[in-house]
């Protein structure tokens, strides 16, 4: 199963869920963090670095003996990344989202692709979670390659828990295309509404069933809980505002390890998501079968 | 020879604009002719990136020998610079005023961009 | 009024949830005691400001930005030459009821590249503008303000945030106000880059976590890249108090200044409950928010 985590509103506490559900997971299970702009997953788990490699999207590269200045690489660029206007082509790599079109349409097959560098991939061992985290170079400005690079080096046949950007737009939408099942964050306050709703949105967009978890219950009102009982979305947990969960944290300790009473709240978490799975997947089933 | 100002109106009164990826339009004027045509810079803003970049183009392809503005980015000023279109800054002024700096050699022609690239 | 200088203070967090908005919602009101400021919201993917200032709408405008392919199906030939070339997997094929495949463009993944596009031997894909979202300009009890909605899945390159900037300005050059307040996105990818170049001032709200100071160092870096005066500020600074030290120092040896603290507050919630900005009311945090306000002005 891909489980993903995500939600609308930042700092509602998607890297906590993700997290402590890997650690109470029982059994192998790889913890992706696609939040490679900001990647915290780390953070809580010291274990060793096994791979480490760097990423690099394709950018053009213009063999000036070749090149005739006829400009079409230019005009056919929707990004500005190659400009050409009777002289030999000027490119910009950190425009270019590597569409490959300039080097199809050059008449004089003067343009080649080489590798620009954006970021790093890191794979990491910890018992049973191995956590795989990408992290975008400062400056560097497209997640979305380094997002699927990551999620190119999930190991099949093994679950996977893919700790996602905040918010909706295209870093993670990119994470979340082909999750089986995503848990979306939210907390019980105005802000945290509005930004369920539009999380709510973009995963039904997707098509990808989905489930709830209220944090840090009690410090607003019940405005969530009648949007998901109104629109009919299951509630899968609700953890409650306990300032030593924001204190443990804060110290990049696991809140299953600095509190062991919450192991079993993650637990359930866990239970109730492979239910609404099981749910899903005996709907889809039904629905083939006829 | 022609030289190119950023600008956001249509007159030798209007103000020169500051920003030149993102100025509305750029006044082309021929000093030797004495006379100038007006080039919308709109369309270029409308392109989902690199505003800076068509600008530039923009002034390439208009026969230019010279640009005055206020700040240049380092992706414009790289373009500007390889079609041999060279850049003047010049503070608060309105298009006239700027023009006469200009043709009094008051006006430092820049040897690098002077601000930080935008993104777009 | 292009005489003055305008101030433009943008609010980062790098991490989500730090209490970015809540802050800048009190700045704004802070600001509006003098009457000077212009708002503008560039959290455009999940916009929260509006909820605090409750602007009315005066003007809407729909925001175009790049193509989106759309392969016509009756003129389709089913090569699927489109899938093959197309780098980010937004072509897949679709069999019609008489069992022949035909190929469909999925929106959600596709770039508006153009490939698929040039190279279909039958010119059979169109390539329309693709409406992403809409900016608007508002009024609000703080001034005038301009905010905008991403649409789902829409490319977050920064030029919508562009947008609301350069009408801020407009508006604040129009109006003669002389600061303008941004509420910035998270992360520290387009959108944030387009919300720092040219600002007068940076502030980071932060939050005493590892995540908090992990995210500062890397948002620190971006606003020294671009050369932008940065301030920081704990907020919640009482979770963890050594940790709130050490970003500090953190901070400083980036160099960055301080800017002050605020305390964990549950009165915060309440004001948004409220509809409120903190300053407006007497949460004990809203001190410490007029103490941040009154450090950055200097």
């Amino acid at each position: 199963m891909i489980l993903a985590v995500a939600s609308g509103k930042g700092g509602t506490g998607k890297t906590t869920v993700a997290v402590n559900l890997a650690s109470v997971y029982g059994a192998p299970v790889q913890l992706v963090d696609c939040d490679v702009e900001e990647p915290n997953s780390h953070l809580f788990f010291r274990g060793t670095v096994t791979e480490r490699e760097t990423f690099a999207i394709p950018v053009p590269h213009v063999d000036e003996s070749l090149c005739d200045g006829c400009g079409e690489c230019g005009r056919f660029c929707r990004y500005s990344a190659i400009v050409s206007f009777g002289s030999n082509p000027i490119v910009f790599p950190e425009m270019c989202h590597g569409c490959g079109g300039c080097m199809e349409v050059c008449p004089r097959k003067a343009i080649s692709e080489v590798d620009k560098r954006i970021g790093e991939i890191e794979s990491t061992r910890l018992e049973k979670i191995t956590l795989i985290q990408g992290r975008l170079d400062i400056g560097a400005a497209m997640a979305p390659p380094l997002i699927r690079a990551v999620k190119a080096r999930l190991q099949e046949g093994l679950p996977a828990i893919l700790d996602a950007p905040p918010g909706t737009s295209c870093p993670v939408i990119t994470t979340l295309r082909g999750a089986d099942l995503v848990v979306l964050v939210t907390e019980p306050t105005p802000f945290g509404l509005h930004d369920l709703k539009l999380a709510v949105e973009m995963v039904r967009e997707l098509r990808i069933p989905f489930g709830v978890v209220v944090n840090r219950m009690g410090i607003g009102d019940n405005r969530v809980h009648a949007f998901c009982a109104k629109v009919g979305i299951t509630i899968l947990l609700e953890i409650p505002d306990d300032r030593r969960i924001a204190e443990s944290c804060s110290r990049g300790e696991l809140v299953v390890d600095a509190l062991p009473e919450y192991r079993s709240l993650f637990a359930t978490l866990l239970w109730n998501i492979r239910e609404l799975r099981g749910m899903e997947m005996g709907v889809s089933n039904v629905r083939s079968a006829n | 020879m022609k030289i190119a100002l950023s600008t956001s109106g249509e007159t030798l009164e209007a103000p020169l604009d500051s920003r030149f990826g993102r100025a509305p339009k750029f006044i082309l004027y021929d000093l030797e002719r004495d006379y100038f045509e007006v080039i919308d810079n709109r369309q270029n803003l409308d392109t989902s990136q690199g505003a800076g970049i068509q600008s530039a183009e923009t002034i390439a392809r208009s026969g230019a020998a010279c640009l005055v503005t206020g700040h240049c980015g380092p992706k414009a000023f790289r373009v500007l610079s390889a079609a041999g279109v060279s850049i003047y800054n010049c503070g608060e002024a309105t298009v006239a005023d700027a023009l006469k700096a200009f043709r009094e050699g008051a006006l430092k022609a820049m040897d690098s961009a002077d601000v930080e690239g935008h993104w777009i | 009024m292009s005489g003055a200088r305008i101030e433009e203070l943008v609010v980062i967090s790098g991490k989500g949830g730090t209490g970015k908005t809540s802050l800048t919602a009190s700045f704004a009101v802070l600001a509006a005691l003098s009457g000077s400021a212009v708002i503008a919201d560039c959290d455009v993917d999940a916009a929260d400001l509006h909820l605090v200032l409750a602007p009315r709408v005066l003007e809407r405008h729909g925001f175009k930005s790049g193509h989106e392919a759309l392969i016509r199906n009756e003129d389709c030939a089913g090569c699927g030459m489109c899938r093959e070339y197309c780098r980010f997997d937004a072509i897949g094929m679709v069999r019609e009821a008489n069992g022949i495949p035909t190929f469909a463009v999925d929106p959600i993944s596709c770039e508006g590249c153009g490939v698929c596009v040039r190279l279909c031997p039958v010119k059979a894909i169109d390539f329309p503008d693709r409406v992403c979202g809409e900016w608007m300009v508002s009024d609000t009890r703080c001034g005038p303000m301009v905010h905008a909605r991403l649409g789902l899945a829409a490319e977050n390159s920064g030029k919508l945030v562009s947008i609301v900037r350069r009408e801020a300005r407009r508006i604040a050059e129009e109006k003669g106000k002389g600061v303008i307040i941004v509420d910035g996105p998270p992360g520290i990818g387009c959108p944030v880059i387009s919300s720092l170049t040219g600002a007068s001032q940076v502030l980071v709200v932060t939050e005493p976590s590892v995540s908090g100071e992990h995210d500062l160092e890397r948002v620190l870096a971006l606003s020294k890249h671009f050369s932008i005066p940065a301030a920081v500020c704990v907020n919640k600074w009482d979770i963890n108090p050594e940790m709130a030290e050490r970003i500090e120092k953190m901070a400083c040896g980036a160099g960055a200044r301080v800017a002050g603290r605020i305390r964990y507050d549950s009165a915060v919630t309440t004001a948004q409950l409220r509809e409120l900005a903190v300053v407006e009311t007497d949460a004990p945090s809203a001190e410490d928010m007029r103490r941040v306000w009154i450090n950055l002005a200097r």
